[in-house]
């Protein structure tokens, strides 16, 4: 093991996933000399998406071939700050990405844009309702961003992922059945909505006689051929069913494999180093300054990399990590109340509905694709009252069927109440595989000031680092966000003439269980805003302390959202970026004051 | 690019002359055939787990009217060469120590590997058919079978640290992935897992079926290997 130290670069971007190939994209097209480091191997639709032998269940989705693998490194997860945090062992609540794509490559393509009054939820809250409806310990906060700056970015960020959809308002014109409660878009989708599977063409019928506003979810999943801005080419989804936990073999399902990282590999101002895992960004004497970072690479050489500018994008809590081993910003403390690195730290709120139909009906929920389907957002964000209700947050509800295969509907069983196994385990599974629709209540979580991540006392990863420690536990006011959401659904699956219903919900008292899946939607942590005393980022994504750094993903949302956030993440970057091309490279320093 | 890849092509013309693209059920083929006396020699389990192993999957998923049990779908097998892979020695877990016992939200936390559990599970679970009914577990009958299943998934039992139950799920969680994964990892003997939910396997291609809404799907499953029902 030696220590070798290569040529300066312009930039060193940490991590190969949605945010770093598009912040490699963007700065190379400024002529910055970009070198991106991805812990993982090489990743390529022609290798890991091979037809047929990558339409593997068991591999796929049960042995995780194309996450992240837990030996090297973990989380520890305790429900609140009396307990010893352990260590999250096996792959099973959330599934991050290792390897070049990150986990673009494995996504489902659900492509949503922020509702505009959740990117000023504390403003939006206390000018509706007094800051007095704001509980004791909920950190809600504005991300010091307007859905008016951000737009742009959206838009572009659908034509790069070739996002199939439907428009409800484009340039203040109703131009289509889409999303009455989207904001207005300077453009269409670059591509028409996703035919509905008969699950979402059930739940869209029933979901407007119950009196919703059902419409199309904006899928990165391209409806037809589609040459993106980059010249990326992707085909047409067939509904393979093989989507969430695959690299699609048709080159349907956008991910920065196949939109950006081609046009990016003709580069000579790019150089993607995969297995090269970054322990640390280096700082100079006054610690406001990076120097670089130091990385692993394959043969466990220590290799010290210089860069005048330096890029975290390695996920959510992997930026959050590296923060805090770095010594980027003042770790948050949850007892005194200050501090910014690891607070905010939220997830999002999920919950299945299921629904029987008559045995003549089969709904096939093996076809399907990953971000197509069926949603209304009544109850999602500020689009309905919460005065009475008396809680903060919402939900889109959704059929969203990415394609369910033999063993999860195995493993998934039949009616609650229904044995595990046997005979009686054997009937209730097959009638629920052919006959059952399942809806999702895709919630927000709010941020408390005793939900948070900082460093484990106790458990390493395989280079010495303290693990990251998530202290997280789901909040009254969360759960009944939950029970009032699901409790609408009842009437949809009525109107679905559905001969059973479970209404999925969340119970007061059950803590966050890490054993089953939930979402890899991990937010917050090191989030952004105006002020330096409770975001550790500015709204430019750039850190207040040290200026040269710039920290881009979903560790940014002060709160979690309702929807999924990779469209976020994406504008974010595509924002970030065009401020530090415009701005931060022809003047290097902060572009906020603190 | 836009067309599905060579091989996708190739694979298609090798379906179409294959003979049975229709739907049949296990029922249709042969409802009392007796399960295939497998030819295969496990490397992992010894002759007594191995009997162990038949005699609890078989109650796991047995054969009935909805069609095969996890016996005739050679789940045994699959369990047998799952244990050969790195998820078996436990390369897909953080395994680093301390292991510290906690509550069963914050997930498992003993230094066992899957092959580690199954070798004690196995062992723990025959002891336990030895002393309630003075047999081994093999040689009990179904009822009686069941019933000792339902002690280890549902009761406080350890085998030393390791709870009766994290076995049963481990048990449990492998005979399902061998009854319905494909038949290249050594289960779904005959496609039968599948026929008898109505997956298509690696069909993998809807365009034409998305929006018949409510129908049943009408073409049988396929396998990575081309194998077809
Ligand atoms: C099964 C699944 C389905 C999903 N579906 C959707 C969806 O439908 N819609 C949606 O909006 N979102 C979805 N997501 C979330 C989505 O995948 C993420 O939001 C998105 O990929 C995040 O992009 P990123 O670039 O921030 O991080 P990632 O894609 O995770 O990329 C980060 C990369 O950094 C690398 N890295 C980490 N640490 C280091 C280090 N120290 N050194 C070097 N490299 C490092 C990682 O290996 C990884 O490749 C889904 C996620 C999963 C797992
Ligand atoms: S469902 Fe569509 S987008 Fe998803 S993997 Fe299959 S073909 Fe690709």
């Amino acid at each position: 093991m030696a220590t070798i130290t290569r040529k300066s670069v312009d930039v060193v971007i940490v991590g190969g996933g949605w945010a770093g190939s598009i912040m490699a994209k963007e700065l190379t097209e400024a002529g910055q000399h970009v070198v991106m480091l991805e812990r993982g191997g090489e990743r390529s639709t022609a290798s890991d998406g091979a037809y047929p032998g990558s339409l593997d269940e068991l591999e796929g989705n049960f042995r995780f071939k194309i996450f992240q693998k837990l030996s090297k490194t973990t989380v520890t997860v305790r429900n609140n700050i009396n307990q010893t945090a352990l260590p999250y062992r096996q792959l099973a609540a959330f599934l991050p990405g290792e390897g070049v794509g990150g986990a673009g490559l494995h996504w489902s393509g659900v492509h949503l844009r922020m509702a505009p009054d959740d990117l000023t939820l504390r403003s939006t809250v206390i000018s509706k309702y007094g800051k007095s409806f704001i509980p004791e310990g909920m950190n809600l906060q504005d991300y010091g961003v307007t859905y008016a700056e951000l737009e742009p970015y959206f838009d572009k960020a659908e034509k790069v992922f070739g996002t199939s959809g439907e428009a409800y308002k484009v340039q203040g014109k109703i131009v289509g059945n889409g999303n009455a409660f989207a904001p207005d878009r300077s453009d269409d989708f670059p591509l028409p909505p996703l035919k509905d599977v008969t699950g979402a063409h059930l739940f869209r019928k029933a979901a407007a006689e119950a009196g919703y506003h059902p419409y199309s979810i904006p899928a990165a999943n391209a409806s037809r051929q589609y040459t993106n801005p980059y010249g990326a080419q992707m085909g047409p989804c067939n509904f393979c069913g093989y989507c969430s936990g695959y690299a699609c073999y048709m080159y349907s399902k956008a991910s920065p494999n196949v939109n950006i990282l081609p046009a990016l590999r003709k580069n000579p101002l790019f150089e993607l180093r995969s297995n090269a895992t970054v322990l640390h960004v280096t700082l100079d004497s006054t610690k406001s300054r990076a120097t670089g970072v130091i990385y692993l690479d394959e043969k466990g050489d220590e290799i010290i990399q210089p860069a005048e500018l330096v890029i975290l994008a390695a996920f959510q809590f992997n930026n959050v990590h590296l923060m805090l081993v770095s010594g980027i910003g003042k770790p948050y403390d949850p007892v005194s109340n200050t501090g910014v690195v690891g607070r905010n730290f939220v997830y999002q709120n999920i919950s299945t509905t299921t629904a029987w139909l008559d045995p003549s009906v089969y709904t096939s929920q093996f076809i399907g694709t990953g971000g197509g389907g069926v949603a209304f957002d009544d109850f999602n964000s500020e689009n309905f009252d919460h005065g009475p209700q008396g809680f903060i947050g919402g939900s889109p509800v959704w059929v969203n069927q990415a394609g369910v295969k033999a063993i999860a509907a195995a493993k998934a069983g039949g009616p609650p109440g229904t044995p595990r196994w046997g005979s009686a385990w054997k009937s209730g599974m097959i009638d629920t595989y052919k006959h059952a629709v399942r809806m999702d209540a895709h919630g927000s979580n709010m941020a408390y000031r005793d939900v948070f991540l900082d460093l484990d006392p106790t458990w390493k990863d395989a280079f010495g680092r303290p693990l990251l420690r998530m202290t997280f536990d789901w909040k009254d006011n969360d759960i009944r966000m939950n029970r009032y959401v699901v409790s609408k659904i009842a009437n949809v699956t009525k109107a679905m003439g559905a001969r059973r219903t479970h209404l999925g919900m969340k119970e007061f008292g059950q803590p966050f269980d890490t054993r089953f899946y939930q979402t890899t939607h991990l937010g917050g942590g090191a989030v952004m805003g105006n002020d330096p005393q409770t975001s550790a980022i500015n709204r430019y994504l750039q850190c207040w302390d040290v200026s040269n750094v710039f920290v881009i993903g979903s560790n940014a949302f002060p709160q979690g959202t309702g929807y999924n956030p990779t469209g976020m993440v994406a504008a974010l970057a595509y924002w970030s970026a065009h401020h530090i091309r415009t701005t931060y490279l022809k003047n290097p320093g902060p572009l906020v004051p603190a | 690019m836009l067309s599905p890849p060579l091989s996708r092509r190739r694979f298609i013309q090798a379906l179409s002359s294959a003979t049975a693209l229709t739907a049949c059920t296990w029922l249709a083929r042969s409802p009392k055939a007796a399960p295939q006396a497998s030819a295969y020699t496990p490397t992992f389990f010894t002759p007594e787990e191995w009997r162990f192993l038949h005699a609890a999957c078989d109650r796991l998923i047995p054969e009935d009217a909805n069609g095969p049990g996890a016996v005739e779908l050679g789940v045994p097998e699959f369990i047998d060469r799952q244990m050969a892979t790195p998820y078996a020695h436990g390369a897909l877990w953080y395994m680093q120590a301390p292991h510290v016992a906690g509550p069963a939200n914050l997930g498992y936390q003993l230094p066992y590997t899957p092959r580690d559990i199954y070798r004690r599970g196995i062992a723990g679970a025959r002891k336990l058919a030895r002393q309630t009914h003075n047999a081994e577990f093999a040689d009990l009958d179904a009822d009686t079978r069941d019933s000792v299943l339902t002690v280890l998934e549902t009761g406080d039992l350890q085998f030393d640290d390791l709870p009766a139950s994290t076995f049963f799920g481990h048990l449990l969680g492998n005979t399902q992935e061998g009854a319905f994964s494909d038949p290249i990892h050594g289960g779904n003997k005959g496609l039968g897992g599948w026929a008898m939910t109505g997956f298509p396997g690696a069909r993998a291609d809807f365009m034409d079926w998305v929006d018949q809404y409510g129908r049943q799907y009408p073409l049988g499953s396929v396998s990575i290997s081309g194998e077809t029902i």
